[in-house]
């Protein structure tokens, strides 16, 4: 099963080779983990992609809550707001490039790049969008691709940064 | 006034109440060890390697309970620490460990005796900092100890830059802050106190945890109350007193038939700061299956992480019984701890079959009865778990977690410096060869060290797992070194003496009593002295072998 857990962390050099190290000490089955700056200078904010079961899902959010530049950890809510950016490299020519063009206008995938033997589409979505838009092109040549993984956010007013510890420190 | 980094390092280390490091110098900590020589009032203990003087602050700390320091230099100083901060931090000991580094213009450029020691450290410390600014010196010094004391205490590297230690800054002198007691949420203990009152066959399985929260009396006074048997882990022994008649001596791989049979027969087990290990729940899935368990521990990422559990209490050890004791009924005496008391009665008096170095250690714990007992790893290391009969807490220094073959020359240094007392070191041959050369520190030092060399001329543990396992194929475990340590231990500068046979052990214990400063007894025990009893890894406990069985 897959999991969305949310992180703030430290916003310093290190951080996220600590919780990636954790990771991979630990055994974690991590499909994506994305990681950039805040609206806050302090922190950064992790969103992370776990394949697991409960018992996973719980070792990890303790174990994560144990190193001490992770100052809040929290488990994406069902209702929360998911979005992942693709970019994708599709093989074209003059025979097939409107039919990957119709495609993109199915998904509201925009065209980056065209050249005469290949077009670069983006799209952002969830994630099993961009995996529907990507077994479409598939039949044409995928060249390369690029996805960010999950981002999450919550929705209304609350704040992970607001949101009580998950335990108490250390 | 401005300050240079190093001086802040000391002033610093006399605000945390630290009178005694632990370490090595060299190129990178020149200005940290300059300054310790002009304050002059921290006892510095130079050893022979940095991982005997990271074994040492390991020792010390496991021994008085505060926190050790070791200091180390740049590069291969600082990897020399690796070992004995990943013992600590397996066995959860307080441990700050200073390294300094090239300067920070030199960082990231392969400089000569630069290593990214902060980042080999991640996995084996709670945390590690490089401190690149030295306005952020004081305060990353402070937010080590607090963080190395805080909740299931650990080691905490902080690594130094040369030039740091020379720039100056403003100091302001801080009163240490001492970590709160985690505190025990109210809400899980009716359930526990009703589980506890309603069960009828109730063992309590102690660990390291109540020895580090300074649980042995609440411990006490709990098996009293509720009348239920005591097991102890490796790391718990000492917090339950052995003489008491509730105590069925170590529980696991090699612990006693009584400990295996009660924790068979028991309806619930009260698991204290332990986190079931391989070496105790050697089955996990079927360790406590169909028993209620009660898991108390100061760590959550513990709780149920190795044996499911019915009911869990977060927090301090010694808070937690402290308010869990007046909830519980007083318990006449039951049956089930009647029946297991016997039992280890009648354990206790039947005479062990062991070999010669089983005898020299029964001897040696009538000899030197008050004082703390450090070890290596292997056969010895077991044989001292079962035989000594440790009475109080932070008398057996023993790296369990990681099982460090070496850990025992520093960790007795450590543990004698602490305590002023005469420390017994019971070691192999195979673990004191790996740090041998620290018996030259003991001697400077004039430590009161006995050292009970038990020599087999063989690595006797693994050596016993291939009889066993392995078909009697003995690669690489039959050493046979020629080392005479009876002329090591006096071109060291140390006494060195020799037990034979069984009419030696007497008379050699006798005699190495009465010498102060460091004497090594080298006992020539046989290489098929075996440790029993033994639960193959992986198996149940009713498995127990107690028996050799000729393979």
């Amino acid at each position: 099963m897959k999991y969305i857990i949310s992180a703030l962390a430290a916003n310093k050099s290190g951080v996220l080779t600590r919780v990636a190290a954790l990771f991979g000490r630990r055994g974690y089955n991590i499909e994506s983990l994305s990681a950039c700056a805040t609206e806050t200078a302090e922190f950064s904010r992790m969103t992370i992609v776990l394949d697991g079961d409960d018992y996973v899902l719980g070792q990890m959010m303790k174990q994560m809550d144990k190193l001490i530049d992770v100052k809040k950890i929290r488990r994406v809510d069902e209702d929360a707001v998911l979005r992942e950016l693709l970019l994708i490299k599709v093989r074209t020519n003059a025979a097939t490039r409107s039919e990957v063009f119709e495609i993109s206008q199915i998904f509201r995938a925009n065209v980056v790049d065209a050249s005469p033997e290949a077009t670069v589409l983006e799209l952002t979505g969830k994630p099993t969008k961009l995996d529907g838009f990507v077994n479409m092109l598939l039949p044409y040549g995928v060249m390369e691709l690029a996805r960010t993984g999950v981002t999450a956010i919550s929705r209304g007013k609350t704040r992970l940064l607001d949101e009580e510890d998950y335990k108490e420190k250390i | 006034m401005k300050r240079m980094g190093a001086d802040i390092l000391i002033s610093c280390l006399k605000e945390q109440g630290v009178d005694t490091v632990f370490g090595y110098p060299g190129g990178a900590v020149l200005d940290l060890y300059d300054a310790l020589y002009r304050d002059g009032t921290i006892d510095h203990v130079i050893t022979a390697h940095e991982q005997g003087a990271a074994h040492a602050a390991d020792g010390y700390a496991r021994a008085t309970g505060k926190t050790g320091v070791v200091i180390a230099t740049s590069g291969p100083g600082a990897t020399n620490l690796v070992t004995g901060i990943a013992t600590a931090y397996m066995d959860s000991v307080p441990l700050v460990a200073v390294t300094g580094n090239v300067g920070i213009n030199f960082l990231g450029r392969d400089s000569f005796q630069e290593v990214d020691i902060s980042g080999i450290t991640v996995p084996i410390t709670k945390h590690s900092y490089i401190v690149k600014d030295v306005r952020e010196l004081q305060d990353v010094l402070r937010e080590a100890f607090l963080i190395a004391n805080t909740g299931r205490k650990g080691p905490v590297l902080v690594d130094i830059p040369k030039n740091v230690q020379v720039d100056t800054a403003e100091f302001t002198p801080c009163e240490p802050v001492r970590p709160a007691p985690k505190r025990v949420p109210r809400e899980a203990q009716g359930d526990i106190a009703a589980a506890l009152s309603a069960c009828e066959r109730p063992l309590i399985l102690a660990g390291g945890g109540t020895v580090a929260s300074g649980a042995d009396r609440e411990l006490l006074l709990l098996a009293e109350r509720l009348q239920a048997p005591v097991a102890s882990t490796l790391m718990g022994l000492g917090s339950f007193p052995a003489s008491h008649p509730l105590f069925l001596g170590m529980m696991g791989m090699h612990g006693t038939a009584s400990a295996a049979k009660a924790c068979l027969q028991s309806d619930l087990i009260l698991a204290l700061g332990t986190r079931f290990s391989d070496r105790v729940a050697l089955d996990r899935d079927r360790f406590a299956k169909g028993k209620t368990v009660v898991q108390i521990d100061i760590d959550d990422a513990e709780i149920g992480k190795n044996v499911p559990v019915t009911y869990s209490l977060l927090g301090d050890l010694k808070e937690a019984l402290t308010s869990l004791l007046p909830l519980l009924p007083e318990r006449g005496p039951r049956p089930f701890a009647e029946e297991m008391k016997a039992l280890r009665r009648k354990e206790l008096s039947s005479a062990r079959t062991g070999g010669l170095g089983e005898r020299i250690l029964a001897e040696a714990a009538r000899m030197f009865p008050d004082c703390p007992v450090a070890t290596d790893v292997g056969q010895h290391q077991m044989w001292t778990a079962q035989i000594w009969p440790f009475e109080a807490p932070r008398t057996l220094l023993t790296s369990g977690g990681l099982g460090t073959m070496g850990y025992g020359m520093g960790a007795a240094i450590g543990a004698a410096v602490g305590t002023g007392k005469r420390v017994v070191l019971v070691t192999g041959d195979g673990s004191f060869n790996m740090n041998l050369n620290e018996l030259s520190t003991a001697v400077s030092r004039q430590l009161d060290l006995v050292i009970l060399l038990m020599n087999n001329r063989a690595l006797g543990m693994v050596r016993q797992w291939q009889k066993l396992f392995y078909d009697g194929r003995f690669s690489q475990t039959t050493v046979q070194k020629r080392t005479d340590y009876v002329k090591f231990a006096e071109s060291f500068g140390a006494k060195g003496m020799r037990i034979r046979s069984a009419k030696d052990i007497v008379p050699v214990l006798a005699a190495a009593r009465a010498e102060k400063g460091p004497v090594l007894v080298d006992c020539r025990i046989g290489e098929d002295e075996n440790v029993l009893p033994m639960i193959k890894p992986g198996a149940t406990y009713d498995t127990i072998m107690t028996k050799w069985r000729k393979p």
